[in-house]
């Protein structure tokens, strides 16, 4: 299982990770096998992109074909996972394959919490086969405004 | 658990469409949406993956034997600033050569969870006939 690795919102270690990313995607190109010479395949499924807003982090994963009831997500600690399976459509008997592209069977994917969320307000939906998870601030962590009293 | 049969997952990256290769181009990045094809004795049915695509935003045209699938995908909402990225988010474009005569007045489609389903029925003269002998 991919364990993905939280940068929150330290910008130098999201550039550190991002250019990780570039360079391993690059190392994997240049491989036998790898997508210069094939198709290239992700690592890890369901890929995820990570945004940040003024209320909190928003995860998010394309995962079509995914009936929303079957996906599990948990918060253990600092831990999010999430869990679920992609099934194959029923195929009518004596019918017969032209193209077979999409792939079936359970994923899992874990990320870590940064340390300013609230996990017990975090919050998922799921539209157009993309699931988005929500994690909301810690109410300490947002940003207050002190006013300054003058004697 | 009854998971025996279920087999972890790999799927392929997207793969963005080359320019100049017949594919309908749009502003933006496309992308192939991956696809499984079955034909039956009374029809060709498509499933495309088409995540983050509207209920309305699909078209679809069949014309002169070719399939051509377009679906654009919105924009992210305001004010979210990108801090990670696994997957880059494109709309989706593909076409197809038919071999068979679909009767294109009933197509039927269906976007279920991102998923297309796209029934094209074959004409009634090309469905397969049994011929009796007497």
């Amino acid at each position: 299982m991919a364990r993905f690795r939280w940068h929150g919102g330290d910008e130098l270690a999201t550039q550190a990770a991002r250019m990780q990313q570039e360079l391993d995607r690059l190392l994997s190109s240049l491989r036998p096998g790898g997508s210069l010479w094939s198709t290239p395949r992700a690592d890890v499924y369901p890929a995820i992109n990570v945004y940040k807003d003024d209320e909190g982090f928003i995860v998010r994963a394309e995962i079509p074909g995914t009936d929303p009831k079957a996906v599990d997500l948990e918060v253990t600690g600092d831990t999010l996972t999430l869990r679920g399976e992609r099934r194959p459509p029923e195929v009518p008997d004596g019918a017969s394959f032209h193209r077979r592209e999409r792939e079936f069977g359970r994923f899992r994917r874990s990320l870590t919490l940064p340390e300013q969320v609230d996990s017990s307000k975090v919050t998922a939906s799921f539209h157009s086969g993309v699931l988005e998870v929500r994690l909301p601030h810690a109410e300490q962590a947002k940003r207050r405004r002190i006013a300054v009293k003058a004697e | 658990m009854s998971h025996h049969e279920t087999k972890d997952l790999d799927v392929p990256a997207k793969k963005a469409v080359e320019s100049g290769a017949g594919e309908p181009i749009r502003e933006g990045l496309i992308y192939e949406p991956h696809v499984d094809i079955i034909e039956d004795k009374e029809a060709i049915t498509l499933f495309a993956d088409l995540p983050g695509v509207a209920k309305d935003g699909v078209d679809i045209d069949v014309k002169e034997g070719v399939l051509t699938l377009s679906a654009p995908v919105g924009p992210l909402p305001e004010g979210w600033q990108p801090l990670f990225k696994e997957y880059e988010i494109g709309g989706f474009a593909r076409r197809f050569s038919l071999s068979e005569k679909i009767d294109t007045e009933r197509i039927s489609a269906k976007l279920e969870h991102g998923v297309l389903r796209l029934t094209l029925p074959k004409m009634e003269q090309h469905k397969p006939r049994k011929i009796q002998i007497t």
